[in-house]
C-alpha cells in the first residue's frame, strides 16, 4: 500500500508549450504521485495554469498552442495522435477557477456527464447523483431541491456542485484551478476538507495563489516561475527548507 | 485702478450672462426639436393607424374574416387569404430555424477563424441588405422554374425563407456567441465532443436569443409583397389553398392587389384597411411573443 502511494500516475518528459511565438512551459519534468494532492504556486503568469490543462489537453482548445515532450499517465502518452481525447478528459476531471454549473437543475448538472456517456436508466442516474453529492459534501444542503437551478445555490455550494459533477463520471485524476479563489474563507476550508477526504481514492493536482492553502493541504508542492519549475519537493521541505533562493524569495512574499 | 478692475469685470460678467443666456435658449430648441423627431413617428403611425381603422370600420367583422375571396366587396372574406398567410410560415419557421440555426453554429463552433468563415460572413451580412425583390427573381428562377413550383406556397415560402435567412443567421450566432465559454469548459472537461456540448450546452442556453431572433425575421417575412408579387401570384384566387402546392395568396399582397384596384371598385379600400389590421394584428403578437420569450430568460450567468 504504502509503496502504491508512491506510484508516480502522472509524469512530464521535456514538456514545453508554445502560444504561438511566447513559450509558456519550459521543459518541465515533473512526477506526480497517485492518490496524494500535489500543489503548483508560483506567481501569476508562472505557467502553472497552463501546465494543469496540458495533463486533460484542455489547451487543445485555444488555437495557435504547440506542445512538445510528453505527458505520461499511467504510462500513456496522451498527446499521442491515437488518444481519444474526450476519454482522455473522463479520466481527468477538472474544476475551473469560477463555479460553472450548466444552466440546468442540480439534478441534471451531476447526470450531465454520465448521460453523454451513454448512461441512461432513471435508476442508474440516482444513485450517481446521490454518490457524487455526498462525495461532494454537498448532499445534506441540497437533497430537498434537486430539481432547483444550480444558480440558486451560493458560490460555494456552486463549486462543490462543479465537485460533485467531476466526480460523477469516475474520474482518477482531479485537477483544480484555482477552485477556492473566487470564495469566501468557510467555503474555501469545506473544499479543503473534501480534498484530504478524496486524495483517498484520487490523485489531485491543484494550482493555488493561496500559499497557506498549499502548505496546509498539499503532499507535495512544485514552485514554477517563468514557465520552469524551479523547485519540486515534498510540501513541509519547500516550505521549511528550501533549496532554491527564488523559492525562498517567493515564499517570503519578496515577490509574487 | 480697482474701480475699473471692478467695471472690467462687471462688462465681462455680462458677457458671460449674455452667452449663457444664448446657450439656455439653444438647449430648449434642441430639446424642443429633438422631441419632435422622436414624436414624428408616433404621428405618422398614429394616422396610419387611424385612416386604416376608419376606412375598416363596417367591413372587419365575423364574415369578413371566414369567407372566402369574391369580386363582390361585400361578400368578400379572407379565410383563404389568412391560411394563405399561416401556410407560409409552415414553411419558413421550420426552413430558417434549421438552415439558420446550422449555419450560426458553423460559423461559431465549427469554423476556425480562417479565410472562408469571414468570406462567408460578409456574404450574409450583404445579403442582408439585398432588396427584397431580388429575393423574388430569385425564388421566380429557382424555385418557380427550375425546380417547377411556380407559384406556390412552397415556392414563395422558400423565397421569403432566404429573404429572412441572413436576419437568422446573424441573430443566432450573436445568441450563440454570447453563451460564455466558460460553459463549453466544463462540457469539455467531463469529456464531451463538441457536438454533445453545442447540442446539450450551447444551444439550449441561446435558444431565447435565437427565437427572438427568428420571430422577428417572421414578423418580417409575412409582411413581404413584393418578393411574393415577382413569383406571378395571380391577382384573383378565389379559392382557398388545399395544400402547400396549391396557387395561393398572402396577406400583404391581397393588399397590395386590393389597393391597386380601388381605381376600379372604390370598396376595395375598405376591403384592404380590414385586411391591413388583420396584417398588424398578426405583426404584434409576433413581435409582442418576442418580448415575452426575451425577458421571461433573462441571463442569469
Amino acid at each position: 500500500m504504502a509503496e502504491k502511494e508512491q506510484n508516480n500516475q502522472i509524469i512530464t518528459e521535456n514538456l514545453s508549450l508554445h502560444y504561438g511565438t511566447l513559450q509558456a512551459l519550459k521543459q518541465v519534468n515533473l512526477a506526480i504521485p497517485a492518490r496524494q494532492i500535489t500543489a503548483l504556486i508560483g506567481p501569476s503568469g508562472c505557467g502553472k495554469s497552463t501546465f494543469l490543462k496540458t495533463l486533460n489537453r484542455m489547451n487543445d482548445l485555444i488555437e495557435g498552442v504547440r506542445v512538445s515532450g510528453k505527458v505520461l499517465i499511467d504510462g500513456e502518452d496522451i498527446y499521442d495522435p491515437a488518444v481519444d481525447v474526450p476519454l482522455l478528459r473522463k479520466k481527468i476531471g477538472m474544476v475551473f477557477q469560477k463555479p460553472n454549473p450548466f444552466p440546468m437543475s442540480i439534478y441534471d448538472n451531476i447526470a450531465y456527464g454520465p448521460r453523454i456517456h451513454g448512461t441512461r436508466g432513471r435508476r442508474e442516474l440516482d444513485e450517481i447523483v446521490i454518490r457524487s453529492l455526498k462525495d461532494a459534501a454537498l448532499w445534506p444542503e441540497v437533497k430537498d431541491r434537486l430539481k432547483d437551478n444550480a444558480f440558486d445555490l451560493s458560490g460555494g455550494q456552486q463549486q462543490r456542485l462543479c465537485i460533485a459533477r467531476a466526480l460523477a463520471v469516475e474520474p482518477e485524476i482531479l485537477l483544480l484551478d484555482e477552485s477556492t479563489s473566487a470564495l469566501d474563507p468557510a467555503s474555501t476550508l469545506k473544499i479543503e476538507d473534501l480534498m484530504t477526504q478524496l486524495k483517498e481514492r484520487y490523485t489531485i493536482v491543484m494550482v493555488t495563489h493561496n500559499m497557506q492553502q498549499a502548505a496546509r493541504i498539499s503532499d507535495w508542492t512544485a514552485f514554477f516561475m517563468l514557465g520552469e519549475v524551479i523547485e519540486y519537493n515534498r510540501t513541509g521541505q519547500l516550505f521549511n527548507q528550501p533549496r532554491e533562493q527564488q523559492t525562498e524569495a517567493y515564499l517570503t512574499g519578496r515577490f509574487g | 485702478m480697482d474701480m475699473s478692475h471692478t467695471a472690467l469685470n462687471m462688462a465681462a460678467n455680462d458677457a458671460l450672462k449674455r452667452r449663457l443666456k444664448r446657450r439656455k435658449r439653444l438647449d430648449l430648441v434642441m430639446r424642443a426639436l429633438s422631441f419632435a423627431a422622436a414624436v414624428f413617428s408616433l404621428v405618422i403611425l398614429a394616422i396610419v393607424l387611424y385612416r386604416v381603422v376608419v376606412q375598416s370600420i363596417g367591413w372587419l367583422n365575423v364574415a369578413f374574416l371566414t369567407g372566402k375571396l369574391s369580386m363582390f366587396p361585400e361578400k368578400a372574406g379572407i379565410s383563404g387569404v389568412i391560411l394563405g398567410s399561416l401556410l407560409l410560415m409552415v414553411i419558413v419557421i421550420p426552413v430558417t430555424l434549421i438552415l439558420g440555426v446550422a449555419t450560426a453554429v458553423y460559423l461559431e463552433e465549427y469554423s476556425r477563424r480562417n479565410a472562408l468563415r469571414s468570406v462567408v460572413q460578409t456574404a450574409i451580412a450583404n445579403l442582408a441588405g439585398v432588396p427584397s425583390v431580388i429575393f423574388g427573381l430569385l425564388g421566380l428562377t429557382v424555385f418557380s422554374r427550375f425546380f417547377g413550383l411556380g407559384s406556390s406556397i412552397l415556392a414563395g415560402g422558400l423565397t421569403l425563407s432566404l429573404l429572412v435567412l441572413p436576419l437568422v443567421v446573424v441573430s443566432s450566432s450573436e445568441a450563440i456567441k454570447a453563451v460564455p465559454q466558460f460553459l463549453r469548459d466544463a462540457s469539455y472537461a467531463l469529456g464531451a465532443t463538441k457536438w454533445t456540448t453545442t447540442w446539450r450546452v450551447v444551444l439550449p442556453t441561446a435558444m431565447p436569443g435565437i427565437l427572438t431572433g427568428n420571430i422577428l425575421a417572421l414578423s418580417r417575412a409575412i409582411g413581404e409583397t413584393a418578393p411574393l408579387v415577382v413569383l406571378g401570384i395571380p391577382a384573383l384566387i378565389l379559392r382557398s389553398p388545399k395544400s402547400l402546392l396549391d396557387d395561393f395568396t398572402a396577406l400583404p399582397v391581397q393588399i397590395y392587389y386590393w389597393t391597386l384596384d380601388t381605381v376600379l371598385t372604390p370598396e376595395y379600400a375598405h376591403l384592404a384597411a380590414a385586411t391591413i389590421i388583420v396584417l398588424l394584428v398578426m405583426m404584434f403578437v409576433l413581435n409582442g411573443a418576442a418580448i415575452v420569450i426575451r425577458r421571461k430568460f433573462a441571463r442569469r450567468y
